[in-house]
């Protein structure tokens, strides 16, 4: 390589890959560890860790949860980050290079990463949103818009809440069911506009501006969470909250579900198979500890969703405290009322006495109030995770903090940069296999061709800002985010184990770390880590099966209103949902079918014209690299890359 | 002759009691929360306060029905309770033994609720009148939603961003671009040389450089 040229200024070479032009790389060890962190800690780890710890009985969570990231998760990334290192690809050369039957996984980790970076970008312009509000005094979740002649407040706010309404109607105004699309709405499309112009201008050099935009977005959430942690322990009713959150309740681990959604959760965590690692892990020198990476990687991602459950569960706890309390006032005004006694005689600790002895003297009385029953149980219980979490529980705790603003600009800005660092590496996902590919003429600079992505991204993306937007994203969530993922990650750990061998594997992790993988990863490589996907995955589509698809709808004229409104996906849109998760896995099969099509014609070419060199190299076996017709590497012979 | 003025105050005052009852049809029940809006500072409810409600009142209707004086006497209240609420009706200056109707009561409270609020320190939530809801304040609401500024700030700085980046792109690209005459010098003799290493080895048609044509770039 020593011959060849040397411009190393960026990627302005990137498009052209000659053989002189050297591949980018990070400016140091800690960007790229920074950058695949970021990529590995999003938005999952805040809104849906906590939430699976608090339904499954707390601290025993997180047994099935470690377990699953011994033998599932650390393999699966160890492997992804070698192979990317070794091969100096991204996902979809990758592929072709361990054999060009494969090359369709690499298409169909593209693909998935392009639909997922649709819908996740959407979700960051609703961050936007809010975040933009939340340099108003009130906030504007507060409180209820007043109705016409002012007397009163509207009636879709009044029944559920200010914070739904602000969510529901403000920002979504949501349709009451999927078919009803409604228009575009103009303000998610700007706050979509400027959530793809913060991913642009970020990725616009590829790693070199990623690079130095890391440094910030993968540490200011963590700043931010010590912040919350801080100030949510000086709250009262935080210890209920982390109490309820940590106190372990074991007989949750019998319930088979626990293990399947620990073994989801921590696979969707590290965001394995989207072919960013491999394609992060690719601008690195060759010989670097790749394993040291992967366990860094690994642990700090679980680490920081442990983390970031303490600030968040003890906020929640603060919650359902001030609800509760909200709950007994309400009871001892209406006593007050009703019985005319003085003024705050009745007080939070001698309610009790007090209605034991009003309901000596006056049941009848007492009966036709119709206090509440408030328990603090029920207030922990109303859990929420997703954007439910973000943008309704938390914003209700956040209003009734003192310096509200203050907190509110916090954590959206903490989600933003969370999600945006994922969004890294799902455009690289997507870019650098194009790239490699050779799919882009090499007179396009690479910021036009990332700017063209950007774009179509965000025309795609309008979808979401449709009335009925938030349903489709759920479906993009659940369909893409998903089954596609599994099966991607299980062929990718059967070619990698069996295809690519184990044994080349390990040599090629000799010649880059300098030792051989110890015996855990050679038993998890070859047999536990499959066999783990493939039980996941069945259940998976097991437990999806049983039960026609239902969505929950915001229907303000539905009868139990606020009550979410359950429908079922007509069938236009179910047919839908089936061809995403199908779409992005079809390719697999297509280009092996492909490929061996060609070898085929190949195989009959050269039985009417034989090539002399042919029987010379392979001895007549077909499946030797230099007889079949090697587009896939795009000029380059396979041999180079043994010596490079 | 005392015995006469004795019995007219009886009877005016028996009088008054009939035209205040709770649950009087032209009256309205007022519920005070002195404790919950003062705390530490909430004054003691006493004949004097209730003067001055009585005053305050008087005031609002002498407002709301112009050329009638209404006196603190036209005011009569009823049902005091420790809860401090009690009710109230109002009688028509001119026949002490008529009540003004509720509509025009209503009206007068709603008029000057502010002045009434802030004769007693106290908020709509802790000066109720039973069945006169308060007049909600509407919010504020600027020309411009605050939300579009922090928008156009945000956008307006990653604008200027793209612009400057791209711009650097170009520059740096020419730059490269007057360099590289003297790179393509060096580059043909690299090329010159695979050229002359391909035709020593040429003589049987070699298959797989023909392949290649069809695909590499060069």
């Amino acid at each position: 390589m020593t011959t060849d040229n040397e411009v190393t200024d960026g990627e302005a070479g990137g498009a052209e890959q000659k053989e002189g032009t050297e591949r980018p790389k990070w400016d140091n060890k800690v960007q790229y560890l920074l950058t695949c962190i970021g990529f590995a800690v999003g938005l999952g780890n805040v809104w849906r860790f906590p939430y699976l710890c608090q339904i499954y009985g707390g601290g025993a969570f997180l047994i099935p949860y470690v377990i699953a990231l011994v033998f599932e998760g650390l393999p699966l990334l160890y492997m992804e980050l070698a192979i990317g290192q070794r091969l100096r690809m991204g996902s979809v050369g990758v592929w072709n290079s361990i054999s060009p039957y494969l090359g369709g996984l690499g298409v169909a980790s593209m693909m998935v990463s392009f639909l997922v970076g649709l819908f996740y970008n959407m979700i960051l312009a609703w961050v936007l949103w809010y975040f933009f509000h939340s340099f108003q005094s009130p906030l504007p979740w507060r409180d209820c818009p007043l109705n016409l002649n002012h007397t009163g407040y509207l009636t879709e706010c009044e029944k559920s809440s200010p914070v739904n309404y602000f969510w529901y109607r403000k920002t979504l105004n949501i349709t009451p069911d999927i078919e009803t699309s409604g228009p575009l709405q103009w303000w998610l499309v700007l706050c979509l506009a400027t959530a793809w112009c913060l991913v642009y201008i970020c990725f616009i050099r590829g790693i070199e501006t990623i690079g130095k935009a890391i440094y910030i977005t993968a540490t200011f959430p963590y700043l931010v969470l010590t912040i919350f942690l801080v100030r949510a322990l000086t709250l009262s009713g935080a210890t209920d909250g982390l109490v309820y959150l940590f106190t372990p309740n074991w007989e949750t681990l019998k319930n088979p579900k626990v293990w399947l959604d620990a073994a989801t959760q921590i696979f969707f965590s590290l965001s394995l198979a989207f072919g960013g690692l491999i394609a992060f892990s690719s601008y690195n020198p060759q010989k670097n500890n790749c394993e040291r990476d992967a366990l860094i990687v690994g642990c700090v991602n679980s680490l920081t969703s442990i983390y970031a459950s303490i600030p968040i569960f003890a906020i929640l706890g603060f919650k359902a405290n001030e609800n509760y309390n909200d709950c007994r006032n309400w009871n001892i005004l209406k006593l007050t009322n009703a019985f005319n006694i003085g003024d705050e005689n009745i007080t939070l600790e001698n309610y009790d006495d007090w209605l034991n002895h009003l309901n000596t003297t006056d049941p009848s009385e007492v009966e036709s109030l119709s206090l509440k029953t408030c328990n603090l149980q029920t207030f922990l219980d109303q859990s929420a995770s997703g954007t439910g979490l973000a943008f309704i529980v938390f914003t209700e705790a956040v209003i009734r903090m003192p310096g509200s603003q203050v907190w509110a600009v916090l954590f959206f800005v903490m989600l933003f940069s969370l999600g945006l660092s994922s969004m890294f590496g799902n455009l690289e996902g997507v870019l650098t296999p194009l790239l490699d590919l050779h799919m882009v003429p090499p007179w396009i600079p690479k910021e036009i061709f990332t700017g063209l992505i950007c774009l179509t991204s965000f025309t795609v993306a309008l979808i979401f800002t449709l009335g009925s937007g938030n349903y489709w994203l759920e479906i993009f969530n659940s369909y893409v985010g998903s089954m596609p993922l599994l099966i991607i990650a299980f062929f990718e750990i059967i070619s990698v184990a069996y295809i690519y061998g184990i044994n080349r594997f390990n040599d090629d992790i000799e010649w880059m770390t300098g030792r051989r993988p110890n015996i855990y990863w050679q038993a998890t490589w070859r047999f536990i880590s499959p066999f783990m996907l493939l039980v996941v995955f069945v259940a998976y589509v097991v437990i999806e099966a049983e039960k026609r698809p239902t969505y929950n709808a915001w229907n303000p004229d539905y009868v139990n209103f606020p009550l979410a409104d359950v429908l079922h996906y007509p069938e236009w849109v179910f047919a839908i949902c089936v061809l995403l998760s199908v779409l992005p896995v079809v390719s697999i099969p297509l280009v092996a079918l492909y490929r061996f099509i060609g070898l085929l014609k190949k195989y009959i070419m050269n039985r009417h014209n034989p090539n002399p060199y042919a029987n010379e190299f392979c001895n007549g076996d077909l499946k030797c690299k230099h007889c079949q017709s090697d587009e896939t590497n795009a000029g380059q012979y396979p041999l180079r890359k043994l010596i490079t | 002759m005392f015995e006469k003025i004795f019995f007219l105050l009886c009877l005016s005052t028996a009088l008054a009691e009939q035209l205040c009852r709770p649950e009087a049809s032209d009256g309205y029940r007022v519920r005070l929360s002195i404790k919950t809006a003062l705390g530490d500072e909430a004054y003691v409810w006493n004949d004097n306060e209730m003067f001055l409600f009585r005053a305050t009142l008087a005031f609002a209707m002498r407002n709301q029905i112009s050329g009638q004086e209404f006196e603190v006497s036209n005011i009569i209240v009823c049902d005091e309770t420790p809860r401090v609420s009690f009710w109230f009706v109002v009688t028509s200056p001119q026949n002490t033994s008529q009540l003004v109707d509720k509509e025009s009561v209503e009206e007068a409270v709603r008029k000057s609720r502010n002045r009434i609020n802030s004769a007693f320190l106290l908020t709509d939530k802790t000066l109720e009148f039973i069945g006169i809801p308060p007049t909600l304040a509407a919010p504020v609401n600027p020309d411009t939603p605050p939300w579009l500024i922090v928008f156009g700030l945000v956008m307006g700085a990653v604008g200027a961003g793209i612009i400057v980046l791209l711009a650097s792109s170009v520059v740096q690209k020419k730059r490269k671009n007057d360099e590289k005459p003297d790179d393509e010098e060096i580059d043909e003799e690299t090329r010159v040389k695979t050229v002359e290493n391909s035709a020593a080895s040429e003589g049987i048609y070699n298959r797989s450089f023909s392949d290649d044509e069809r695909f590499t770039h060069m």
